[in-house]
């Protein structure tokens, strides 16, 4: 059994650890297009402006890389450091999308980087616009092979138990790759990028006319990064994860949870627009309801019914019971593999298999298992609804902010008004920190809404983790939140300082 | 579709492959790396060094990531039992690494001296702790790892992150940093000129000296220790997990490939051809032969190892039965087959582009470049 301090230190490392990740990672994804753009413009019209841009942008676009890439680093391991029993289990499928990220996507994106600030002189225009595209290329391949891997946590299909191994083996690749919630799940991550690159540019430019300085150089980048942006916006909103709603089980306790809807209503369900959850009553102290609304986003259907929370726990605990006897069966199994009652057990229950293993966060062995702890594991398997419900109420409002914010960027790039609207500017510049809130507000309601499971219905949080202790995990806890802090540090002075400078950075006399 | 068993031996081949890739590729940038401080004397002989590399060490380091993502993929019991259990030693690699990008990316971008002279010792930990503990890492395989699997395989380790540091796995660490270093070495007197390249092409020849001493040293104290052997296995073309066989120590096991296959005994025999090339020719002036008589040293050096502790991956000193080897380590049929066919595909796109980028990058770096370019290069 692991200690329930090292899985919750673990959770916290691996959270802190990717989200530091997450910083740098959708303003490469969104910058890496913005550099394709400009340098097309130059390349289309010959105009050296545009070469400066992409010039000035690409050495903003290194000092953000260089983060993205050592932050990087520790994912790779990091399941194998202090997910190991997690790795052990599904490491046959999950390890799929990782390597062949590695050899497709970010070989591809690392080699052209190298290429993209030091191939100027040495390819042609059309050869280094090929380079920059192919690392834009590689960069969003990447991001869709780390959003297949995580889809199969959400949602994993493709795949069946083996006894022998004890673990979870592939048996449909092609499932794994088209699973429906890495699509949506792709278009709204890469595209929340996208806005995170056009609203860096749109900020700093604006700041640059808010000064006066380097005007010619930052209108351009200005609708360069408003076009993009209202594009991207529009992305993350239209095609977003809306898609992804109802078409698994896991994405109705999340969804269930991030609307803190405790009962099922009749359909269409209504939408809380405001609520106070009571996680103690299991149900809201007060709510703002708009009706319909809900049941027509998720189902999009008037007649299909979505479950509500207290719905969802009643039917875990059946399947925790059944899990239950598929545990035991296979206890029996490992001392007899030929005992064909056992396999008719097992193969009778096998799919509830993983509800039964949520009961050994309170029994070690599942037989010992009393009614009391099979209701307690039964209310873990909705995860807490108060952080869900909030942190999906900010990335939401804070998208429709950043979409009012772009429709205005348009219209001042349209009508050259800039100079008449400082204060419209100075909001632009003060918004650059927005789209990262949304982001992390929306990696919390993925991987927390996922709770109490590493992999939904398979393999329980609690189990994953390696077999640690404490003081490891708050030694390397400690380790790597110094050490990523201090270079967060150093980043964010570069790149205000280099930011500062505007296309002066790129002559060779600058201070 | 290849049976299993095959596909399992030829995952053992490819899993060695990313590990060469990784010596030669992201080796000579590491070696770079070690040689920083040693071998530039002032501040532009260093942007030379560093510049050398500068095209290609982001590319370069994702043969780790991907040998990484590859173990993940193809032997999850090794990724999930070896990385876990030997957490502090992975961790220090990992922090090691992280300042690498950085260095590369922000040492020039300031120009005060102490700025630039930190980074440059990060660069150096950066390059060497890692060259050192994949060392000790190998070297403690063939001493055995103190770890055991219950029987839902899930692993324990009980041994600690300072006995890892042990006489012998501290030479064998000693040899992957002489090697590494070596390829940073000759890759710096390939790509340089003047003194600098005098200095590089000096270091070669000693470090090539001491590489082949250390190894040779390794390889007999490695005849002293014992080895493992697989005394029966399950079926090894079937679904297997580890528990599935026993397995005892015996003295001199780990020459029991080669006893079996003399052959095989060309291998070594290559490593100590690779590190005479080295000398050889950078006494003639052929510093590109000189990289690839060390990258041979690389393949071989790897390859001599990998042969000898064949079908053990990681060899368990706790409870035997457990160690996991190329056999019952591996992932399923289906994805062994699914990954093989991915390999074969990107692999060689993989050297192809890279292959390319070294083209366009191709010629010397000199003092002359780093000053005129002096806001555009590291």
């Amino acid at each position: 059994m692991i200690d329930s301090t090292v899985v919750e230190l673990s959770r916290l490392q691996f959270a802190a650890t990717a989200m530091y990740h997450f910083i740098f990672v959708p303003l490469t994804l969104g910058l890496s297009w913005i550099l394709v753009i400009m340098e097309s413009v130059y390349v289309m019209t010959g105009k050296p402006i545009y070469k400066e841009m992409t010039q000035f942008w690409g050495k903003l676009f290194g000092i953000n890389f260089a983060l993205g890439v050592t932050t990087g680093i520790t994912m790779e391991f990091q399941f194998g450091t202090n997910w190991a029993y997690y790795s052990h289990y599904v490491g046959d499928i999950f390890g799929a999308p990782l390597a062949i990220e590695g050899l497709m996507a970010f070989f591809l994106e690392s080699t052209m980087f190298g290429l993209f600030f030091f191939g100027w002189d040495r390819l042609s225009k059309r050869g280094h616009l090929a380079v920059t595209t192919l690392l834009a290329l590689g960069s969003n391949l990447s991001a869709i092979l780390i959003l297949i891997a995580n889809a199969w946590m959400q949602d994993p299909v493709g795949s069946t138990f083996n006894p022998v191994t004890m673990r979870m083996e592939l048996t449909d690749f092609a499932a794994l790759i088209l699973n429906p919630v890495a699509q949506s799940k792709f278009v709204h991550t890469v595209a929340a990028g996208y806005v995170t690159g056009a609203l860096f540019v749109l900020g700093i430019s604006a700041w640059y006319l808010l000064k006066n300085k380097h005007v010619e150089f930052a209108r351009r980048s200005f609708r360069i990064a408003a076009a993009f942006g209202i594009a991207g916006t529009l992305s993350v909103i239209v095609l977003g994860d809306e898609s992804g709603y109802a078409v698994s089980e896991s994405q109705k306790s999340k969804l269930a949870a991030l609307e803190a809807m405790w009962e099922t209503e009749p359909a269409p369900a209504g939408f809380n627009i405001v609520a106070w959850p009571n996680e103690e009553k299991q149900a809201n102290d007060w709510a703002i309801k708009v009706p319909y609304m809900l049941g027509l986003i998720a189902t999009r259907s008037t007649t299909e019914v979505l479950p509500g929370i207290r719905e969802i726990r009643a039917k875990n605990k059946e399947r925790i019971v059944s899990g239950i006897e598929a545990l035991k069966a296979l206890d029996v199994m490992r001392k007899d593999p030929n005992d064909t009652a056992a396999k008719d057990t097992f193969e009778k229950h096998r799919a509830d298999m993983g509800y039964g293993l949520l009961v050994k966060a309170y029994a070690p062995d599942v037989s010992q298992a009393t009614p009391e702890m099979i209701e307690q594991a039964a209310r873990d398997s909705v995860p807490k609804v108060a952080p869900l419900f909030w942190s999906f109420r900010i990335m939401v409002g804070l998208g429709f902010m950043m979409l009012g914010l772009f429709i205005v960027a348009i219209w001042l790039s349209i009508y050259n008004t800039h100079k008449k609207h400082p204060l419209f500017l100075k909001l632009f510049v003060w918004s650059i920190p927005a789209p990262w809130i949304a982001i992390m507000c929306g990696w919390f309601i993925a991987e927390y809404g996922r709770q109490p499971w590493t992999v939904f219905g398979m393999l329980p949080t609690h189990l994953s983790a390696s077999s640690l202790s404490a003081g490891d995990l708050l030694g390397s806890i400690a380790g790597f939140v110094g050490f990523y802090t201090l270079l967060l540090i150093v980043e964010m002075y570069l790149m205000f300082k280099y930011a500062r400078l505007g296309p002066a950075a790129l002559q060779p006399n600058h201070a | 579709m290849f049976d299993y068993e095959t596909l399992k031996l030829i995952w053992w081949l490819l899993v060695g492959v990313l590990l060469i890739g990784f010596a030669i590729m992201d080796g000579h940038d590491m070696g770079v790396g070690i040689l920083l401080n040693f071998l530039g004397k002032d501040d532009t002989e260093r942007r030379v060094m560093i510049n050398t590399i500068a095209p290609h060490w982001d590319g370069n380091q994702v043969w780790f990531i991907t040998a990484g993502g590859a173990v993940f993929a193809a032997w999850p019991f090794v990724y999930a039992t070896a990385f876990s259990g030997l957490y502090w030693a992975l961790l220090l690699v990992l922090f090691a690494l992280f300042f690498r990008p950085v260095g590369f990316e922000y040492r020039s971008k300031l120009p005060s001296p102490t700025w630039r002279q930190s980074w440059d010792w990060g660069l150096f930990a950066g390059s060497a702790i890692p060259a050192l503990v994949f060392g000790v890492a190998f070297g403690n395989l063939f001493l055995g790892v103190p770890f055991r699997l219950d029987e839902t395989m899930r692993s324990f380790y009980s041994g600690s992150f300072w006995a890892l540091l042990n006489p012998f796995a501290l030479l064998v660490g000693i040899t992957s940093l002489m090697l590494l270093t070596l390829q940073g070495a000759t890759f710096l007197a390939h790509r340089t000129e003047g003194d600098l390249q005098a200095r590089a092409k000096k270091t070669a020849s000693l470090v090539a000296i001491i590489l082949l001493v250390a190894f040779s040293l390794a390889g007999f104290w490695v005849s002293r220790i014992d080895g493992y052997v697989i005394d029966s296995i399950a079926d090894v073309g079937a679904s297997i997990n580890p528990l599935m066989k026993e397995v005892s120590r015996a003295p001199g096991a780990w020459f029991a490939n080669y006893d079996k296959t003399p052959i095989l005994w060309l291998i070594p025999a290559l490593a100590y051809l690779g590190g005479l090339l080295v000398i050889a020719c950078v006494r003639a002036g052929w510093t590109l032969l000189a990289f690839v008589g060390s990258s041979l040293a690389c393949v071989s050096v790897i390859l001599t190892a990998g042969v000898a502790l064949f079908p053990f991956v990681l060899p368990s000193s706790e409870m035997p039965k457990a160690s996991l080897t190329a056999w019952d380590a591996t992932s399923s049929h289906f994805t062994l087959n699914v990954m093989f066919w991915v390999a074969l595909i990107f692999t060689p796109l993989v050297v192809a582009y890279t292959g390319w980028a070294y083209r366009v990058m191709s010629g010397k770096v000199t003092r002359d470049f780093i000053v005129k370019n002096d806001k555009t290069v590291y």
